[in-house]
């Protein structure tokens, strides 16, 4: 399969890539290029351009600020998943990226790649939304910021106007005593999730002051589990509360059936990975 | 001396041991050349336009744009091949009734299969024919789809090829001895339905072909990624009217093939009459789309089976009725009736009950053509026959291995014929089940299961005893107007400086022939195995042969090569005799020299007797011919099949909570006569069960009601990885065939035949103390808690 | 700066040590550069979709898909090949146990097995079965079952263990 003919170049600013996107309607971002280039490859995408961003200075940086973490969009997965400092300040993360694809396929792909690509059963936009991150846009004449949780909007399907560029993720630095886990059931290493599963809690004198659980491969973007999260609002991380928390989390999402699994299957699943990442989780020192 | 059986010191024999293989290093270094590899002068890429409908009329088809594009030489349809190469079908007479309609290289007027090649475009690069392709614009009428073969043969069906009436393909009831009073007389009767998924090759190299057609000599030489060179020169030869001496087949380095790469594929056939038209090189490859598409499928089938026993758990009859949908052509020559065929003839060989009734439906379906794939039939048969064997023995409160034991034709009985004809000579059932259990550990694994049940935790451990069919002679393929070719050839050439070159018919896809056909060659010969060299796939200097499948490189290429290495030796000691006047039978060749047969002394260096024997024969006698090129030729005739046997075991742990199936070891011992390279029959068992785990756990052709192929990228179709795997422990028994010299049979096809059968029993013994049990292929999360009741 | 796209442009990259310029189209895959301009075969083609591994070569001294990655973006990078590593030797302690152990059959995933390999070995010297397993999850093998991949990469490590220490 190779692709449909495209015009190609590699803009060495933002300001240059930013121009190139605004003069070409039919112009798509290649960074890690590791979703872009399959859907080349079988024709799915047709762009008439490509603007190669990987020579973009700065913006594959990994640095903690008084803002908290910042990821920059260039930063590859694999320079995440051996980064001290998403080990200590976002562990979610840490814990999630060895889940993601391979070796091979992690030193090119981007962070900034995965979450405009918003893939609803992938685990960076999952942990997005469950950090409460922030998403640094680029656009001609300035920037924005966009809460993850108002970023992701549909399969495949992203609060970026056509002509931005994704700059950053920031990771808010967490009050005390909150606690991480990542879970992710997949057929095979690698694979992308049938159901994963962003959870955090904070405790305070034993009981669930605030929680995350945001849910992968459940919906068409990450799904945020409001009513799973209110099961345990207030109350300890033990067995009964996890079980109820789990059931509750089932009965309010809406999974798609696809040839991988069915909807009957993703919500059993999604109880059943919510209920044991839980129980991991409150075991943990905080 | 050259016609008694082979003596040789052990110290001076390759055979049981685990040289390196020659071609390792070659490829190692990145120096294998495939089909894709090969550039030839002005030579032309195409690309297809295939059929996005499971069944469609092809209204119009408008190539103006594509035509126009540049880089674009020419567009091909159906209509421009009718002269060039005629069309088949793929039945065989020994198949009584199969009927199948004729098929083309390009779909003419209607197109029947999703992906089937409609048109194609030939243009100067790979891309710039595909960019040709999007150009083509077809307008298709979509027609009624038969996709379920349950119903395939109802009135109301549409009939995919209204000539033949309906939509059977094939259709065989066997009966042995009396069924029906066997289950009458039954103490307990087990009956089940299995769902077997329809999957797939996946070779990691995709099907390639090169075809070169020289127009000033009509001569057609083909590069072809496959594992039988004559037949395809046979089928290139007959279908695009050259004489058979003007088809030279030549197959490189194959990346792997399985079966997949032994059929006739319009896509290929099309490329081949493209260059006939043009005259020019033409190169098809694959692309992995394609290939889920296109190459063939295989075990799509639904069985029902019944057994009837005794209390005390002997097996007194079986009911097997065996449905399978395959594709809307039978695939040809080989026929898409083999695998129902063997499927239903194989599954009670490894019993000795007598009393056994089976039917098979072979019905066409809107579907990907559907042919021979690794294991053909047995890992069905033994799926099915050990799953109902292992729930006989739970519902009976017995033992499986000694309801196995109790059944399994034994060491006494042989020779003997199964219940569906098949002949064995001696196989060893009892030997290979003891081995294995010692291998496992198995009683200490299954109390440890017990243990670990209290707590919650399921594993299993599943048995699956099998027969295999291997070096299959002229009754298989030739007796049914196939020409195929069940003999085979090696010759063996002494060069001047002593090295010796063996050229044969069974070919290599990574098994290790040329390790294999290289320690026989040595041993029969004399010679070091470092000083022979093996070419395979080359019709125009290889002898006539059948090339690989049905696991015949080892019993019949290796059978042809010892004869030949022996007939070889015998003229090179009567070529020393000459030279040292004295009676060849005084002397012996060992280790590449010529040497007393008596005191061991050494009399002549091969070297030296090749340099006299070809620049100097002036110093031998007046009346003495040397003749050092030799050619044997073997077929078997005296055994259908020389039939292998052997049992697996698979150790599981099954999440009832998600549905997910751990696989914690698994075992196989494994009889397939005297073993040649122990490490390379070992490493065929490997890769074969984890192609049968594959078919077991993940690997599944799912298509939706429209017929559309919705597994059709390797994100959707799932291979097994390394992390998922287990480590796999083998073991071996040697019952050497006594109707050829070297004794080998084959080897191939054993690992697959008995892994999914392993791991079907091993899951439902975890499943069995939460009264939950799965009956199909892929065992999915879903199979598994649906079994369990959790879902809804 | 007025950035014009190009559907073709010259290219200039290190391939193996060796300095090469190319003109090439802006789609070309950079494995398919390397085995149709180059006609270094040694890397495979064999899904197009960066899943089963087999065009795994090395970029700027990290592995990367080649069907993944265009050839154009290589432009000033550094590309290792099958053929660079054998012409340097620096695989060969694994190429002897990957051929001791059989950990090869038809050869077309081999070479890309072999680099990623050795990286992994490389980045964690102690690696284990498991740990073996999981890294190779991403190069897609049929003939061998991964078996005895796993002994030759576990054989190398040993020995390379053992070079350090002696």
């Amino acid at each position: 399969m190779k692709p449909a003919p495209f015009a190609y170049c590699r803009p060495a600013t933002l300001a240059d890539a930013l121009d190139t996107l605004a003069r070409h309607a039919d112009a798509r971002i290649l960074a890690g290029g590791q979703s872009l280039m399959p859907a080349l490859n079988m024709r799915l995408a047709q762009p008439g351009v490509l603007v190669d961003i990987n020579r973009l200075p700065g913006l594959d940086g990994i640095h903690a600020g008084p803002e908290g973490l910042v990821i920059g969009a260039l930063a590859r997965h694999e320079a995440v998943l051996r980064s001290p400092l998403v080990v200590r300040h976002a562990p979610l993360i840490a814990q999630a990226m060895p889940h993601v694809a391979h070796l091979a396929l992690r030193t090119r792909g981007t962070v900034g790649g995965s979450l405009a690509l918003a893939d609803p059963a992938a685990e960076l936009p999952a942990c997005a939304v469950a950090l409460d991150a922030v998403l640094r846009v680029a656009r001609r004449g300035g920037e924005r910021a966009v809460p993850a949780a108002a970023f992701f909007r549909g399969i495949y399907t992203t609060a970026l106007e056509p002509g931005e560029i994704l700059t950053a993720v920031v990771v808010p630095p967490p009050a005390p005593g909150w606690r991480d886990r990542f879970g992710e059931l997949a057929r095979r290493h690698g694979d992308y999730a049938l159901v994963a599963v962003a959870a955090r809690c904070r405790l305070e004198g034993g009981r669930v002051a605030e929680s995350r659980l945001v849910l992968a491969g459940v919906g068409l973007t990450p799904v945020r589990a409001r009513r799973g999260e209110a099961a345990l609002a207030g109350r300890p991380l033990d067995s009964a509360v996890i079980a109820e928390a789990g059931r509750a989390l089932a009965a309010e999402i809406d999974p798609p059936s696809d040839v991988h699994a069915s909807a009957a299957l993703r919500r059993h699943l999604a109880r059943v990975l919510a209920e044991r990442t839980l129980a991991t989780l409150a075991t943990e020192r905080g | 001396m050259a016609d008694a059986p082979l003596r040789i010191p052990e110290a001076d024999s390759y055979i049981g041991k685990s040289p390196v293989r020659p071609q390792a290093r070659r490829l190692l270094d990145g120096r294998g050349s495939f089909t894709d590899d090969v550039r030839l002068p002005r030579m032309l890429h195409v690309a297809f336009l295939r059929s996005p409908h499971a069944h469609a009329r092809i209204v119009s088809l408008d190539a103006a744009a594509a035509r126009g594009l540049p880089g674009v030489v020419r567009v091909v349809t159906g209509k421009d091949l009718a002269g060039v190469c005629a069309g088949w079908v793929g039945t065989l007479a020994h198949f009584q009734g199969m009927k199948s309609a004729m098929q083309h290289p390009l779909a003419r007027g209607r197109a029947t299969w999703q992906g089937e090649p409609v048109a194609a475009v030939v243009a100067e690069t790979r891309a710039l024919a595909e960019d040709g392709v999007a150009r083509l614009a077809v307008e298709w009428a979509p027609l009624p789809v038969v996709i379920d073969a349950e119903t395939a043969l109802d009135p109301a069906t549409p009939v995919i090829h209204p000539d033949l009436g309906d939509n059977l393909a094939f259709s065989l009831e066997l009966a042995s001895g009396d069924a029906a009073r066997a289950f009458a007389e039954a103490d307990h009767v087990v009956r089940d339905t299995f769902w077997m998924g329809r999957h797939t090759g996946v070779t990691l190299e995709p099907r390639s072909i090169v075809a070169a057609f020289d127009p000033s000599e009509r001569r057609l030489t083909v590069y072809h990624s496959f594992q039988a060179p004559n037949m395809m020169q046979d089928v290139l030869a007959r279908h695009l009217g050259l004489p058979e001496s003007h088809v030279r087949v030549i197959c490189p380095d194959v990346g792997g093939s399985f079966g997949i790469k032994v059929h006739i594929y319009p896509d290929e056939m099309a490329t081949c009459a493209i260059s006939v038209l043009l005259g020019r090189p033409v190169k098809f490859v694959a692309d992995r789309l394609e290939s889920f598409q296109s190459d063939i499928h295989a075990r799509d089938h639904r069985v029902t089976a019944e057994l009837a026993l005794r209390r005390d758990g002997t097996m007194l009859g079986m009911r097997v009725d065996d449905l399978t949908g395959i594709g809307p052509y039978s695939v040809y020559p080989r026929t898409s009736a083999v695998e129902g065929n063997q499927t239903v003839r194989l599954t009670p060989g490894v019993y000795r009950f007598r009393d056994y009734a089976a039917r098979l439906r072979v019905v066409f379906q809107n579907k990907t053509p559907m042919c021979q794939y690794r294991a053909v039939g047995h890992p069905i048969a033994f799926a099915v026959m050990e799953a109902m064997v292992d729930r006989a023995a739970r519902e009976l409160g017995l033992d499986p291995v000694e309801v196995r034991r109790r059944n399994y034709v034994t060491a006494d009985m042989y020779p003997c014929t199964s219940q569906t004809g098949y002949f064995f000579e001696r196989l060893s059932h009892e030997e290979c089940l003891d081995k294995l259990l010692a291998l496992s550990d198995y009683r200490a694994r299954c109390a440890e299961r017990d243990r670990l049940r209290a707590e919650g935790v399921y594993r299993g451990l599943g048995l699956c005893a099998f027969i295999e069919l291997t070096t299959p002679g002229p009754a298989f393929y030739g007796v049914g107007g196939a020409r195929i070719s069940s003999q085979d050839g090696c010759t063996l050439k002494l060069e001047p400086g002593g090295g010796v070159t063996c050229t044969t018919g069974v070919t290599e896809q990574g098994q290790g022939t040329d390790a294999m056909l290289a320690q026989v060659v040595a041993t029969a010969v004399g010679v070091p195995m470092e000083q022979v060299r093996v070419l395979t796939g080359d019709t125009l200097v290889s002898p006539y042969g059948g090339g690989t499948w049905a696991s015949r490189g080892a019993g019949i290429g290796g059978e042809a090569a010892l004869q030949s290495g022996k007939a070889l030796k015998g003229n090179i000691l009567r070529v020393a005799g000459a030279m040292l006047s004295c009676e060849p039978d005084d002397l012996d060749l060992r280790r590449g020299k010529i040497v007393d047969a008596v005191t061991g002394e050494v009399r002549l260096d091969l070297a030296e007797l090749g340099r006299v024997a070809y620049f100097r024969p002036d110093t031998l006698p007046k009346d003495f011919q040397s003749e050092l090129t030799v050619t044997r030729h073997y077929v078997p005739r005296h055994q259908g099949f020389a039939f292998t046997n052997g049992i697996q075991l698979a150790h599981v742990e099954v999440d009832t909570g998600t549905g997910f199936v751990r696989l914690l070891g698994h075992w196989a011992v494994e009889d397939c006569g005297r073993i040649i390279n122990p490490r390379l029959v070992d490493e065929q068992l490997r890769g074969a069960i984890v192609q049968g785990i594959g078919a077991a756990l993940y690997e599944h052709c799912v298509y939706d009601d429209a017929g559309q192929l919705l597994t059709g990228t390797m994100a959707d179709y799932l291979v097994p990885m390394a992390a998922e795997m287990p480590d796999i422990v083998v073991g071996h028994v040697e019952t050497p065939t006594a109707y050829a010299e070297g004794g080998f049979k084959g080897a191939g096809e054993a690992g697959t035949a008995g892994a999914p059968g392993a791991v079907l029993n091993a899951v439902n013994d975890a499943l069995a103390p939460l009264g939950a049990r799965v009956t199909r292929q892929p065992i999915t999360p879903e199979v598994v808690l649906r079994a369990l009741g959790a879902l809804p | 700066m007025d950035v014009r796209p190009e559907t073709e442009m010259a290219i200039t990259l290190t391939v193996n040590g060796v300095a090469v310029r190319r003109r090439v189209e802006a789609r070309r895959t950079l494995v398919d550069f390397l085995r149709e301009d180059l006609e270094l075969t040694g890397s495979h083609v064999g899904c197009e979709h960066g899943v089963c591994g087999a065009c795994t070569v090395k970029v700027d001294g990290a592995l990367a898909r080649g069907c993944l990655t265009l050839a154009v973006q290589c432009d000033g990078s550094r590309v290792e090949t099958i053929e660079g590593v054998t012409a340097s030797g620096e695989l060969d302690d694994l190429k002897t146990a990957f051929a001791e152990t059989n950990g090869l059959q038809c050869g077309f995933c081999t070479p890309a097995m072999l680099l990623t390999a050795d990286v992994l070995l490389r980045d964690d010297p102690g690696l284990d079965a498991d740990g073996i397993r999981r890294g190779l999850s991403g190069n897609y093998c049929r003939c061998t079952g991964y078996h005895a991949i796993v002994e030759a990469v576990l054989a190398a490590a040993r020995l390379r263990r053992e070079a350090r220490r002696g």
